[in-house]
């Protein structure tokens, strides 16, 4: 990405360096710099936590930005060399690891690896030949909310087809959840189900129960407000910020045919010339004192580390919600050809026509 | 021509290189970003024989163009003679201002303000209700006709600036001589107003018809579970699916769509029976 700096953009620039220049010393000789490609706003970009890093261990941390994860890999093959560290949704890993663009990671030398929860540290996912590719950093669940108070012993992603809650359903816009929750209730694997017209025959018949699809946090909570529905699919971090910002009536269930979990992981590109920069970078990021901060001040998804989530104060819903035992329960989104994305993609497409 | 230079260059920087890349993209099998082959194939223009369920997606963004065009005809030309003939000066201006003002605000923010409107205890719900306590709920969001309201309310104004054009246009001898003849107003409507304001209501359509047909912002906030256009499904394939290549395919089969669309009744209206008048 070529940043272009204009007039202003220069006066604040060295405004802010004149600032800075007031700031107390960090005391280390030789400072490096690494840049790291992630979401905007998605925890590494923390600026008091990057202070504090680079306080710590003179690792200034850049970044840089996507907005899809083809983009992210797009970046990946056109500029390497340019990032140290990335993240990387664990169904992804074995793509960029298959187009050799991520190194293998020693997870021995992360000493905060060690509290990893051993399911999510050692996910198929995130390895390739015996080798681990991504270090396990946060999760979370795409589930089964409903408006508590209004409906009442739900256990099963079978409500979705119940005939008392006719117009009552949000479903999410996406087609790896809609798949998922497809492949879940016709006993399926949410990766490689065999079946997939069975899946969209089950998602074709909860027509009736179909209110809206929603696609962002913000217009599912500006519906559930205005009672539009009652029972939906929805992000466990987004539950628990329901509830705790807008104080919106949400109960958050795991069903008895599980649900989807999803992994981000944190690689290293093979051609960064910083790796021992990156990996103490990565090993902060997987740190409780760096995820504490982080959930409490910013509001941050499941963290990986087993000792960062029991840390947490008991009344944190995001511990309440985020129960370790779920772990086994859930089928994690996994690695898939582009031909099957294909096919998920064409068959959502369709089962929203038929809504129509 | 060394004048128009720049006209064309700026058309061709504008307008047909990022059609060109599409119209490339839609004989691809997949984007050609990363490693992928470059594979030529027709594929994507068979989507229609292969997903029968794009024909209907495809009629049901040709009928939403049809009901939205219609109704903004059927709104905007009375407006635009109400505004030719019964107001001048200031009050003219002030309503002007006033049509055009959806067109300065933002789509999202439009959009979600019918939201507010329309949903079950939005803002009409509540004065239906103040009125007529014993009413039961009224709620248009997330269906059909909410669509239709947010889109004719968006294009409302291109209809009533092209018929207002037209209307004005009108020499008022012509209809002196009819009420001088005894016609009434019915009649001089439908004999004088109506086809000498033809063109300003065709060109009207063409300029709501084609964005309507490709729409999605609209369907998606308003439609609920019906908001699937044809809209809706390419930008999916750019934003969700990844597949450019469908996308891209879609489009220009909409695009031929609306073409043939116009070719015939573009026919129609210059060898119609009004063709005559407009000279």
């Amino acid at each position: 990405m070529t940043v272009k700096i204009s007039r202003r953009g220069l006066t604040t620039l060295v405004g802010s360096g004149l600032a800075l220049s007031f700031a107390p010393h960090v005391g280390h000789a030789a400072t490096t710099e690494i840049t790291v490609l992630n979401w905007k706003g998605y925890g590494t970009d923390e600026p008091t936590a990057l202070r504090a890093f680079a306080a710590a261990t003179g690792i200034v941390v850049k970044h840089d930005y996507f907005n899809s994860e083809p983009e992210m890999l797009t970046k990946l093959q056109t500029n390497p060399g340019a990032y140290d560290v990335v993240l990387i949704n664990s169904a992804r890993t074995q793509q960029a690891q298959s187009a050799e663009l991520i190194a293998p990671i020693d997870l021995a030398a992360l000493p905060n690896a060690k509290d990893l929860a051993p399911t999510l540290k050692n996910s198929p996912s995130l390895q390739a030949g015996g080798k681990t590719y991504g270090v396990s950093w946060v999760w979370g669940m795409n589930s089964l909310a409903v408006r508590d108070g209004k409906v009442v012993g739900a256990d099963s992603f079978t409500i979705f087809l119940d005939p008392k809650y006719v117009g009552r359903l949000a479903l999410l816009d996406d087609t790896a959840t809609a798949i998922g929750i497809g492949a879940l209730l016709t006993s399926q694997s949410i990766n490689d189900p065999k079946d997939l017209p069975a899946i969209g025959a089950k998602l074709k018949a909860m027509k009736p129960n179909v209110k809206l699809l929603w696609s962002s946090e913000d217009e599912w909570n500006k519906a559930f407000a205005a009672d539009a529905f009652d029972i939906s699919v929805y992000w466990s971090g987004a539950a628990v910020r329901s509830k705790v910002r807008h104080k919106l009536p949400v109960d958050f269930i795991i069903p008895k045919e599980g649900a989807i979990g999803w992994l981000d992981g944190l690689s290293m590109p093979v051609a960064s010339k910083k790796k021992d920069a990156a990996l103490t970078f990565i090993n902060f990021m997987i740190d409780p004192k760096f995820y504490l901060p982080w959930a409490a001040q910013a509001g941050a998804p499941a963290s990986a580390n087993q000792a960062a989530m029991a840390q947490l104060p008991d009344s944190d819903l995001s511990k309440q919600i985020h129960k370790p035992e779920y772990l086994t329960k859930l089928q994690f989104m996994g690695p898939m050809p582009d031909e099957r994305r294909q096919a998920f993609a064409n068959l959502w497409e369709e089962v929203k026509a038929s809504y129509a | 021509m060394a004048l128009l230079a720049p006209a064309y260059l700026w058309l061709t920087l504008a307008v047909f290189l990022p059609l060109a890349v599409m119209l490339f993209f839609s004989f691809l099998h997949a984007a050609p970003f990363g490693h992928r082959p470059l594979i030529l194939t027709l594929e994507q223009y068979r989507a229609f024989l292969q997903r029968p369920y794009l024909l209907d997606v495809a009629w049901r963004s040709i009928s939403l163009a049809l009901w939205t065009t219609g109704l903004c005809a059927a709104i905007g030309l009375p407006a635009a003679v109400a505004l030719a003939r019964a107001t001048r000066g200031r009050s003219r201006q002030v309503l002007f201002l006033l049509i055009v003002l959806p067109f300065w605000t933002n789509g999202l923010v439009r959009i979600f303000s019918w939201t507010m409107v329309l949903r079950e205890g939005g803002i009409l719900d509540l004065a239906l209700h103040a009125v007529l306590p014993s009413a039961p709920h009224f709620a248009l969001l997330y269906s059909y006709p909410a669509i239709v309201i947010g889109l004719t309310h968006a294009y409302l104004p291109y209809m009533i600036l092209t018929c207002y054009l037209s209307v004005s246009a009108i020499d008022d001898a012509l209809i002196e001589a009819a009420q001088s003849m005894g016609a009434r107003v019915p009649v001089i409507f439908a004999k004088i107003v109506l086809p000498l304001s033809l063109p300003g209501l065709m060109s009207g359509a063409i300029l709501i018809f084609v964005p309507v047909i490709g729409c999605f912002m609209e369907p998606r906030i308003l439609g609920g579970r019906v908001g699937v256009t044809m809209g809706t499904v390419i930008e999916d394939q750019f934003t969700q699916a990844f597949n450019w290549p469908l996308g891209a395919a879609l489009s220009f089969i909409m695009l031929a769509v609306v073409l043939v669309i116009f070719g015939l009744t573009s026919r129609a209206v210059t060898t119609g029976p009004t063709a005559p008048l407009r000279a």
